[in-house]
C-alpha cells in the first residue's frame, strides 16, 4: 500500500499525469440584489478566479474554513451551478456552460456525494428506488436488471441486499453514507466530488467510510476531490492538497510537502491549529500555535492585494497592493505552489509564530 | 455522606420510560472533580455523555427523567435537592456552554440584553450596572468594540464571536464549576484554537473547574487533566489525560484512538475502525456493551456476552477499566498488538 501512494507520488513529481480536470481562473460570483426593481448592488465573491487540474486516479484535497468556496468549487465543478468565469475542462471538453439537456450524459462520468447524510436522501424513498435512480433516469441498461444492480452496488459499499426495501430512516449515519456513496457509484463514474463526507460522522463510523472510500478509488479507480475542513482526514485520503482562503487557492502542493513544508501563512496557521491528540505534547502545541486574530474577511468585499494580509504576521505594504500570484517560490519543487510575496521558510518558522503570538489578553 | 472533594459524581443513573422500553442513558456514572482542574467526557453519539451534563445542571425534564445517585457540588447535593435550590445555582455557581450557540441563544433579544439578564437573575443590580457587566464581560473574551457590539442581535455575530458571547455570557456570574458541551464543534480550526485558548485562559483565572464533553480527542487532549471514556451509558475508562493517552487498556479506547488520522505522526495507509454500529440504547448488548464489536471478546471466554464487567483499576495502577480481559493481558495487547499498529 506504501508502495501505490509513493509511486503515484514520484509519478506526479516526474512527468505530469493526464489531467482529467482541469480548471482556469474559475470564478462564481452570486449577485445581491435589492429593492422591487431587484437591481444589483454587489456580489458575493464566492470563487474568485482558481485553476487547478485533477490528474486522473488521484485525490485532491480542498481544505478551508467556512466560507472560503470550498462547497461553491465542488459544485461548480460537478455543474450543480454555472460559473459566472472562467473555464472547467473534463474529459478535454469545456463544460462551464453546458446547457441543462447537454449537462446529463455528463452526470454519468462525475457524480457527487454530499455532507449531510440525513437531509441527502429521500425520506419517502425506498433504498433501492435511490440507489437505483440513476440508473433509470439514465436509462442505463443493467445486465440482471436494475434490482440486481443496486443489490450489487449495496454489497459493494458494505451493506446487505436485503436492505433494499428499507427506508433510509431505519439507518444509522454511517449507513446512510454509505447508500449516498452506493447512488454515487451506480453510473460508474470517473469522478467524484465528495463534499465533507465524512464530518457528520461519529469517529469510529467516520474511519469505517474513509476505509471504504480508499477501496473503492484502488477497485473502481476513481478519481476525488475530497473537500473537508478536517485537515488530519485530507491528509489521511489525499495525494495532493490545495488550501482555499477566502474565494482563492493560496497553496496547492503533494499532501507530504504540504504537511512538512507549508509556505503559505494561512497554511501554516491552519496545520498548527489542529490539536493534538497528546497531552503529553500539548505545551509545546500550544507555545508554537499561531493564533490568528479576527474573522475572514466578507467575501462581498474582499481585501486589496493579498486577501490574507488583515490577518497576516508578515503582511507589508506591497501584500495591500499587489495580488501575489499562485508560483513556486524558491526552492520548491514545480508541483508546489505558493500565492505569497512572503512566503515561510523552514527557517523563519520559529520568528513567524512568535511574532504572531500576541495572545488574546 | 458529605463529599470532600469540589464536584463528586456517586453512581449517576439518568433513565427515560419510552414505549419501547426503559433508556438508561446514563448507568451508574461515578467521578470527582477539583476546582481549576479539566475533566474530559468522551463518547460518540448516544453514549449519554450529554445527559450526564444535563443531569448536573438539573436540565432534565424532570417529568420522565428518573434520576438517582448523587451529584455533591461543594458540599451540596443535587439530586435531591428542590428545582429552586438547583435554580439558584445554576448559571450562578454552575454554568454551561452550549455546542450551537446559533441555536442556544435567544434570536430575538440583543447578546447584551441575554447576558444582563443572566446577571441579573442572580444579582440585584440595577440594569445600567449589569449592562456594564455585560460589557466588560464580552470584552474579556475577545470580542472587539464591547461597548458597541453588546447592542447587537446573534446573527450578526459570527461563529465563533458568537461562542466567545455565549462564553462570556456564562460566565459573568464567575461560576466555579463550567460544564462545556461540544463548544468547538461547529467552529473552523482556528476558531477553535482560538476558542480552546480563551477557555484555558480564563479557567486559569478564574480556578474554575471545567466539564469539556466531547468527540474530539484532540480537543481533550488539549485541554484536560483527567478523562472518562463513555460507552453505552457506563464509563469505560477513567483516569489522568497522560494515561489514557499512553496507556489506555480499554479496547473501546484502543478504538477510538485507531480511527483518529493523526497530523502529528507519519500517515498510516489504513484507518483501523472499530467495526460495527454504536448500541441501540433501547436494547443494549447484553454483558459488556462493547462486545459485539470487540475483537478481544473470545479471549475472555465467553464472559464478556454474559456478564456486565465491573470498573476496575488498570495494569498500569493508575486508572480505572471496565473490561473483562485479564489485567496483564490488557497491557500486553496494549503494547504488542495495538500500538505498534497506530505508530507503524
Amino acid at each position: 500500500m506504501d508502495e501505490h501512494h509513493g509511486s503515484a507520488q514520484a509519478a506526479t513529481e516526474t512527468r505530469p499525469r493526464e489531467a482529467l480536470l482541469s480548471v482556469r481562473d474559475l470564478q462564481k460570483h452570486f449577485p445581491i440584489v435589492k429593492g422591487i426593481l431587484r437591481r444589483q448592488t454587489g456580489a458575493v465573491r464566492a470563487v474568485d478566479g482558481i485553476s487547478f487540474d485533477v490528474h486522473k486516479g488521484e485525490t485532491l484535497g480542498l481544505v478551508g474554513e467556512s466560507g472560503c468556496g470550498k462547497t461553491t468549487t465542488g459544485r461548480l465543478l460537478t455543474r450543480l451551478v454555472e460559473p459566472t468565469g472562467g473555464s472547467i475542462t473534463f474529459d478535454g471538453r469545456n463544460i462551464a456552460h453546458l446547457r441543462q439537456g447537454r449537462l446529463r450524459p455528463l452526470r454519468r462520468d462525475m457524480q457527487m456525494i454530499f455532507q449531510d447524510p440525513f437531509s441527502s436522501l429521500n425520506p419517502r424513498h425506498t433504498v433501492g428506488t435511490i440507489v437505483g435512480a440513476p440508473l433509470r433516469i439514465q436509462n442505463v441498461k443493467t445486465e440482471h436488471g436494475v434490482k440486481r444492480a443496486v443489490q450489487d452496488l449495496l454489497k459493494l459499499v458494505g451493506l446487505s441486499p436485503e436492505h433494499y426495501n428499507r427506508y433510509p430512516h431505519e439507518f444509522s449515519g454511517g449507513q446512510r453514507q454509505r447508500i449516498g456513496i452506493a447512488r454515487t457509484l451506480a453510473l460508474r463514474p470517473k469522478l467524484i466530488v465528495a463534499d465533507e463526507p465524512v464530518s457528520a460522522l461519529d469517529v469510529s463510523i467516520q474511519a469505517q467510510v474513509v476505509n471504504l472510500l480508499d477501496d473503492l478509488q484502488h477497485e473502481l479507480d476513481l478519481t476525488y476531490v475530497f473537500i473537508a475542513h478536517d485537515l488530519s482526514v485530507v491528509r489521511h485520503i489525499s495525494d495532493r492538497v490545495a488550501v482555499m482562503y477566502l474565494g482563492k487557492i493560496v497553496e496547492v502542493a503533494n499532501r507530504d510537502t504540504l504537511y512538512s513544508d507549508p509556505r503559505h501563512p494561512y497554511t501554516v496557521a491552519l496545520m498548527s491549529a489542529v490539536p493534538v491528540p497528546d497531552p503529553a505534547r500539548r505545551d509545546r502545541a500550544q507555545r508554537e500555535r499561531v493564533l490568528l486574530t479576527g474573522d475572514v474577511p466578507s467575501p462581498i468585499n474582499p481585501p486589496s492585494g493579498c486577501r490574507f494580509r488583515t490577518r497576516c504576521w508578515k503582511a507589508q505594504e506591497i501584500c495591500a497592493t499587489q495580488e501575489p500570484p499562485l508560483v513556486p517560490q524558491d526552492g520548491d519543487p514545480d508541483s508546489h505552489l505558493t500565492a505569497c510575496h512572503f512566503p515561510v521558510g523552514r527557517d523563519d518558522e520559529i520568528k513567524g509564530r512568535r511574532s504572531a503570538d500576541k495572545r488574546l489578553g | 455522606m458529605a463529599s470532600d472533594a469540589f464536584l463528586e459524581v456517586r453512581d449517576l443513573r439518568i433513565s427515560f420510560p419510552t414505549d419501547d422500553g426503559l433508556v438508561r442513558s446514563v448507568d451508574g456514572l461515578t467521578f470527582t472533580l477539583e476546582r481549576g482542574k479539566t475533566l474530559g467526557i468522551v463518547g460518540e453519539s448516544g453514549s449519554g455523555k450529554s445527559v450526564t451534563s444535563l443531569g448536573i445542571l438539573g436540565l432534565h425534564n424532570r417529568r420522565n427523567a428518573e434520576v438517582s445517585g448523587e451529584i455533591w457540588l461543594d458540599g451540596q447535593e443535587l439530586v435531591g435537592a428542590s428545582p429552586d435550590t438547583v435554580r439558584g445555582l445554576r448559571g450562578n455557581k454552575m454554568a454551561m456552554i452550549f455546542q450551537d450557540p446559533l441555536s442556544s441563544m435567544h434570536p430575538y433579544y440583543t447578546v447584551g440584553a441575554q447576558i444582563v439578564e443572566a446577571y441579573r437573575v442572580h444579582n440585584r443590580v440595577s440594569k445600567q450596572v449589569a449592562r456594564k457587566h455585560a460589557i466588560d464581560m464580552l470584552g474579556r473574551v475577545g470580542i472587539p468594540q464591547p461597548d458597541r457590539r453588546v447592542d447587537d442581535y446573534p446573527h450578526q455575530f459570527s461563529g465563533g464571536m458568537r461562542q466567545r458571547a455565549m462564553i462570556a455570557m456564562a460566565l459573568v456570574n464567575d461560576p466555579e464549576l463550567l460544564i462545556a458541551d461540544e463548544p468547538t464543534t461547529a467552529l473552523d480550526v482556528t476558531v477553535q484554537a482560538q476558542i480552546l485558548d480563551l477557555m484555558h485562559s480564563l479557567q486559569e483565572e478564574f480556578d474554575s473547574a471545567l466539564i469539556i464533553i466531547t468527540h474530539d480527542l484532540g480537543v481533550v487532549a488539549e485541554l484536560s487533566d483527567d478523562v472518562l471514556v463513555m460507552y453505552g451509558g457506563k464509563c469505560v475508562e477513567y483516569g489522568p489525560a497522560t494515561t489514557i493517552f499512553e496507556q489506555p487498556e480499554h479496547p473501546y479506547t484502543w478504538g477510538l484512538l485507531g480511527s483518529m488520522p493523526r497530523m502529528d505522526r507519519p500517515n498510516l495507509d489504513r484507518l483501523s475502525p472499530i467495526p460495527g454500529l454504536p448500541p441501540s440504547m433501547i436494547n443494549l448488548p447484553s454483558g459488556c456493551a462493547f462486545h459485539p464489536r470487540c475483537a478481544y471478546e473470545p479471549r475472555t471466554g465467553g464472559l464478556a456476552t454474559t456478564l456486565t464487567p465491573e470498573l476496575v483499576p488498570a495494569a498500569g495502577g493508575r486508572h480505572l477499566v471496565r473490561c473483562h480481559l485479564p489485567a496483564q493481558e490488557r497491557r500486553r495487547i496494549w503494547t504488542d498488538e495495538v500500538k505498534p499498529e497506530l505508530e507503524a
